[in-house]
């Protein structure tokens, strides 16, 4: 069995569902990344964990022990919270030192620890300050600090790095990482950034509607969404949904988009004649202005350099809006304003998806 | 900081002065009155030069006031202590009854938890007198008049409503992330409430102490009905001064002067602890 179980999950708040039926589960040493639109319940889920207020039906395991029952104290879990909640009357030190304080260590003990914890998140410089002396940044490594320091079988992150400037974002996202690894503490990410997750995750799991809607590497929830919701939330710039009807063509299947027709292997023949969404990540569009053989017309409307890869808006021979990417030295290829192009479409790379419920039908590389 | 002119100066300092002068005076008036004779506070027009006398002070201490009349006895300390122990005994009831009641409304919805909220708020509509005479009938059948004991009780009346209702405020004001993080660093909730809570809200229970001392010292009619001569506080014993011979003027504003001093002590004291700002930079607003 896993080591971190949350089991059929159901909180509602008044009439509100938050969620219904939430499962995931978790190895030893892992890192989840929860990721989520706000208002998907992400926090909600952190603080039920920790026993901030119970669930309404489930139960969540840990190490094999239900924690429902168990006051937060009792949980051994850690949680950095989004706001920081550092002690306003206790000095830096002694913030990180409330969880060892709690478990009765000797003071020299917990001077060592809380030293330790302290120079690997950099801020051993700052320990006699005050939380209102301290950074923004400061404050959330502090923050971060005082959930580490008695290694938690279990380590709650509500976005920690909401709240610091773009710069320190940037850097914790590569450092944090190795920071978790060294501590070899399980952790429930939670964040809205969805380059975030995906950096900070061993897995991902997507939280929208009400329960976790794919849980998987970073890496396939990218190629291989569940939805168009999951395949939208994931990649800048965001995928290209195009409605189509697939046909039978064949022995397999095609569909007409963008003024072409593209073969889908493969397509489940429940597909067939219905409404969906073919989803193009736009850098499996290929954009000349030279026209090569397959390639179909399209008319290049906007330029967006990102540094990178460009971002191409396009419009069709069907006059629908496409929008594509390529390296930025490609980009220097297409003059600024309104010209015709050439456009080939990795069909193989097409995703299929209901029109209706947003499901995945098929499409792509399972 | 901006740049004021010398005339704007001028004139902020002499508007600040005509209100401490407003404010001020009657007590400045009271203090010069402690140094006088009765003659000399009953002098027309009254003047500021007068050969200052310390013998106010001197009866009020001793306990022995001369009149024409005689010598008459006067239990003045004898009430200064008793407004003391009144006073101090039903803040500090009120405190320890007080601060766990208005945490538990801060932080817990309960079944008619705002009700009584409301009713301990009442306590302070209705006018005193109108339950002071049935009280005093049960007082008496219960053997509580004319007790510390019975006295403290009935000042619950005006002290807890007060700490209830400001520190309730206060708590609702600390964040709740700050004591769930302390309940997740393995504290119980016991010293989460004494270690986090009680802290935070400590400019605001020092302030309602304070307010409460106030009110509970400068009560009068409670003492009057359910206590008798050596159980009264200043309020009540500053009557003796108007004696068969005439108001003792004198005595009158010594023993303001000293009343006085207890409470601006505590203000004083409590002064430290009302500096807020304790809780700004702790979560990010």
């Amino acid at each position: 069995m896993s080591y971190l179980v949350l089991d059929k999950l159901t909180v509602r708040f008044r009439r509100e569902t938050v969620f219904e039926g939430l499962s995931l589960a978790a190895e030893r040493g892992e890192t989840i990344a929860v990721f989520g639109p706000s208002g998907a319940g992400k926090t909600v889920l952190l603080r039920l964990i920790a026993g901030v207020f119970d669930p309404e039906a489930g139960d969540v395991r840990l190490d094999g022990r239900s924690l429902l029952h168990l006051p937060p104290e009792a949980r051994d879990v850690g949680m950095a919270f989004q706001n920081f909640a550092l002690y306003p009357h206790l000095d830096a030190f002694r913030n990180i030192a409330s969880p060892l304080k709690a478990q009765g260590l000797g003071a020299e003990e917990v001077r060592r620890r809380v030293q330790a914890v302290a120079e690997l998140l950099k801020i051993d410089h700052v320990l006699s300050h005050l939380p209102k002396a301290l950074s923004n940044g400061q404050k959330q490594r502090t923050s971060l600090a005082r959930s580490l320091v008695r290694e938690p079988k279990l380590l709650l992150l509500d976005d920690p790095l909401r709240n610091v400037d773009a710069k320190l974002r940037y850097e914790m996202r590569l450092e944090l990482p190795r920071i978790l690894k060294q501590a070899g503490v399980t952790v429930l990410y939670v964040t809205q950034d969805y380059k975030e997750a995906m950096a900070l995750g061993d897995r991902v799991a997507v939280l929208t509607g009400g329960g976790v809607t794919q849980l998987d590497t970073p890496a396939r929830i990218y190629s291989d969404p569940v939805s168009s919701e999951v395949a939208r939330l994931f990649g800048d710039p965001t995928i290209n949904l195009l409605p189509a009807r697939p046909a039978a063509a064949g022995a397999g299947a095609a569909v007409e988009i963008a003024g072409g027709r593209f073969p889908l292997p493969g397509l489940p023949s429940a597909a067939l004649g219905r409404d969906c969404l073919i989803g193009i990540r736009p850098e499996h569009i290929r954009v000349a202005m030279e026209r090569r053989e397959g390639a179909l017309p399209a008319e290049l409307d906007a330029v967006t350099p990102l540094n990178v890869r460009s971002v191409l808006l396009l419009k069709t021979g069907d006059g629908g809006e496409l929008l594509a990417s390529c390296p930025e030295r490609e980009a220097a290829r297409f003059p600024r304003g309104h010209r015709a192009v050439w456009i080939d479409i990795e069909a193989a790379q097409l995703l299929v998806f209901d029109a209706e419920s947003g499901a995945r039908l098929g499409g792509a590389a399972p | 900081m901006r740049q004021e002119t010398r005339g704007a100066r001028l004139i902020r300092g002499l508007l600040l002065g005509l209100v401490g002068l407003f404010f001020l005076f009657p007590i400045f008036w009271v203090l010069l009155m402690s140094f006088q004779t009765n003659q000399d506070i009953l002098r027309s027009p009254p003047s500021l030069v007068f050969s200052p006398t310390l013998e106010n002070y001197v009866a009020l201490i001793s306990g022995r006031l001369e009149t024409q009349a005689g010598t008459l006895e006067i239990k003045f300390m004898g009430n200064l202590l008793n407004s003391l122990i009144l006073s101090v005994s039903s803040v500090l009831l009120s405190l320890v009854l007080g601060i766990p009641a208005a945490y538990a409304f801060a932080r817990y919805k309960f079944r008619l938890g705002e009700d009584i909220a409301f009713t301990i708020l009442s306590f302070r509509f209705a006018p005193p007198l109108l339950v002071l005479v049935p009280l005093l009938t049960y007082f008496q059948w219960l053997g509580l008049y004319n007790t510390y004991f019975g006295l403290i009780w009935v000042y619950q009346l005006i002290t807890l409503p007060l700490i209830l209702w400001i520190t309730r405020g206060y708590f609702e004001d600390v964040s709740e992330d700050i004591e769930h993080a302390h309940r997740i660093d393995g504290h119980g909730w016991l010293k989460t409430f004494l270690k986090i809570a009680v802290p935070l809200a400590g400019p605001g229970i020092a302030a309602a102490a304070l307010l409460a001392f106030i009110f509970a010292w400068n009560n009068f009619v409670f003492a009057l009905i359910l206590a008798s001569a050596d159980k009264q506080p200043v309020t009540v014993g500053a009557l003796a001064f108007v004696t068969a011979s005439g108001i003792q003027y004198g005595q009158i504003a010594a023993a303001l002067i000293l009343s006085i001093i207890p409470t601006l002590i505590f203000a004083i004291l409590a002064q430290r602890y009302l500096v807020e700002g304790l809780s700004l930079g702790a979560v990010k607003g």
